[in-house]
């Protein structure tokens, strides 16, 4: 068998998993984001995206993304690995739907390409600029939230933005059972990896990932009963609730006042 | 297709949540009695096969590889609300958790795959599979049609949010502020992939677990009793009605549909002015280009402009036109019908 698709399936849901791992690892590290309490954090850093995202000036963008970095660096999160895993990959995908606007955009001529009647104009220049410098200072904002704040915390805080308390309890069990039905097919694909000599053609690929999905599917309704059963045994009655025993303290008034006057000179500046 | 944060504006983002926000709360009030039975594990169950699955590298027919959303699959066995739900939930923690998909784009996001896909899905599985029997080859047909028709409308709608952004959201030297590519060119580079390449790996997954499904677990793919199958046909029927009666509201945009300029059009001031307007203040030609003006004429519809020239009220035209394709494309399913049952019967003699 080709070593494309099953490996590449098995590479995937690896990364999957490395990345829950390398998540709730930086999530408990001891930084100034994962101080703060998760609900200023999330209406403040939510609240950055949104001021990114209204922002028409480039610099106001760059600026938001560089606070971004500052607050990576406060919270120990290695900058290595955050180029690697979201900066780059942003970059790349933005890049190369950004580019043909450089020409597709009408505008005045900033560069003549000298074949052709290709030309670079200023607008489309500005015009990839900015999608791309947003981009990158709302995936760095946006991550620095999930890399800091372990999942159940940031579920919790789900409740400020009035959330419904059945939407949070659907949300934990669907995480929960991501991690394990991911490691459930990886597990099926390695196994199916292991017993295998020589190729298979397209058709039989085909074939081999539907079947798997299948028993995948099969594995997860009767999982969905058993959970169900155990969720009786334990004394469950159709009543959902969250213990919250988030508490502000004088830093999170301090991260409040200080993401409240970032936000707000951003969206003033980038009008 | 989860389009990230950054790519539309803020107003569309706000737009597209309080689009999707009325669905979600119909289908939690339309779960929430059975949400506290089996259906809360099932949902998150749900959700999280339809997330792993869309992990799966796909191999398709030339030699590439495509991911698939599952969410023609969770429409035929969940139903359109359930289903809206839990590819709901697998898009948040994609979102959130994985960065697939940005938290302002969220809205929308959920908007084009969940509910759009979710309902469009079980639309074309109940309409295609109507009266077929448990172990016809029409149902795995309808399966596979249900996830190509889903993906390719929630492809369609996100191109729409990524055309629209240049129209509306530019500066004062016309600078596209977010997206930056207009209708004539998100729609054809979007729909590209997804009528080839995305299109053919849900219908493939769909297609593919819907016989896994009926094969080991029948009672989940509901082989509707009669009873359940003419109130799913009464229900299709009246939604067909409304649609119907809902086509009169095309005369509600002013102007010529972008691109569906006339020859004369173009010598006309009014016209001009409009074209130039929806164009990016690109002024049209003097003059009709000499293939357009060679080939309009080529073929004359027997009900221009949606009403004959009979019908005085432009809304009652509109109305006629639409029963006289509705009834055009019935006439031409039946027959076809007709055809492939009569081929079948002949072959099982």
């Amino acid at each position: 068998m080709s070593a494309g698709v099953l490996s590449k399936t098995v590479r995937g849901f690896t990364n999957a998993l490395a990345q829950t791992l390398v998540s709730e690892n930086s999530a408990h590290a001891h930084g100034l984001l994962q101080t703060l309490d998760p609900r200023v954090k999330l209406l403040g850093l939510l609240a950055l995206v949104v001021a990114a995202a209204l922002s028409r000036r480039l610099a106001v963008i760059v600026a938001l993304f560089g606070l971004g970095v500052v607050l990576a660096v406060a919270s120990r999160l290695s900058l290595w690995s955050f180029a690697k895993r979201v900066w780059l990959v942003a970059f790349g995908f933005t890049a190369m739907i950004a580019a043909p606007a450089l020409f597709l955009t009408p505008g005045q001529t900033l560069y003549a390409l000298p074949f052709g009647s290709v030309a670079i104009t200023g607008q489309g220049a500005r015009s990839a600029l900015l999608l791309i410098a947003r981009v990158e200072a709302d995936v760095t904002l946006s991550t620095l939230l999930v890399l800091t704040t372990p999942w159940m915390h940031l579920l919790k805080a789900l409740r400020t933005l009035l959330v419904p308390v059945e939407v949070i309890a659907l949300l934990a069990m669907t995480h929960r059972y991501v991690v394990l039905l991911t490691e459930t097919a990886n597990a099926m694909f390695e196994s199916r990896q292991s017993r295998m000599v020589g190729r298979l053609n397209g058709r039989e690929q085909r074939r081999l990932m539907v079947n798997t999905g299948g028993v995948l599917m099969s594995k997860t309704l009767e999982m969905g009963n058993e959970v169900f059963l155990a969720m009786q045994s334990r004394g469950f009655r159709g009543e959902v609730r969250l213990l919250t025993d988030f508490r502000l303290r004088a830093r999170d008034y301090l991260a409040m006042s200080g993401f409240a006057a970032a936000v707000v000179a951003a969206v003033v500046m980038g009008w | 297709m989860h389009i990230p944060d950054g790519y539309l504006s803020p107003s569309t983002c706000a737009v597209m949540y309080a689009a999707s926000a009325p669905c979600w709360w119909a289908a939690l009030r339309r779960t929430r009695k059975k949400l506290f039975g089996r259906t809360l594990p099932l949902l998150s169950l749900f959700a999280a096969f339809s997330f792993v699955t869309m992990m799966f590298n796909l191999p398709l027919p030339g030699g590439t590889t495509g991911h698939a959303v599952g969410v023609g699959i969770a429409a035929i066995v969940l139903g359109p609300w359930a289903s809206l739900l839990a590819i709901s939930l697998a898009l948040t923690i994609q979102a959130l958790f994985f960065g697939d998909g940005g938290i302002t784009t969220l809205g929308a996001n959920c908007f084009n795959m969940a509910i759009a896909g979710s309902f469009a899905a079980w639309g074309i599985y109940q309409l295609v599979s109507l009266g077929a029997a448990a172990e016809s080859r029409r149902r795995v047909v309808a399966a596979a049609l249900a996830g190509y028709g889903a993906i390719n409308l929630s492809a369609l709608l996100a191109a729409i949010e990524f055309g629209i952004q240049p129209m509306l959201f530019h500066d004062a030297t016309g600078t596209p502020l977010y997206a930056p590519y207009p209708l004539s060119v998100a729609i054809p580079a979007m729909m590209a992939g997804h009528l080839t390449i995305a299109g053919a790996a849900e219908a493939i997954m769909s297609a593919g677990l819907f016989s896994y499904l009926r094969r080991n677990e029948p009672a989940l793919v509901g082989i509707a009793s009669p009873a359940t199958a003419r109130k799913t046909a009464r229900s299709l029927w009246g939604a067909l009605a409304l649609v119907l009666l809902l086509t009169p509201l095309g005369i509600v945009a002013s102007g010529a549909a972008w691109g569906e300029w006339a020859p004369r059009d173009f010598s006309d001031a009014a016209a001009r002015a409009q074209i130039a307007a929806a164009s990016g203040n690109s002024a049209a030609p003097m003059a009709a280009p000499s293939g357009l003006a060679r080939l309009a004429n080529l073929w004359t519809a027997p009900l221009p402009n949606y009403a004959p020239h009979f019908v005085k009220s432009a809304a009652f035209g509109y109305l006629l036109s639409a029963m006289f394709g509705v009834g055009l494309i019935l006439v031409v399913a039946w027959v076809a019908l007709r055809f492939t049952q009569s081929a079948k019967q002949r072959s099982e003699l």
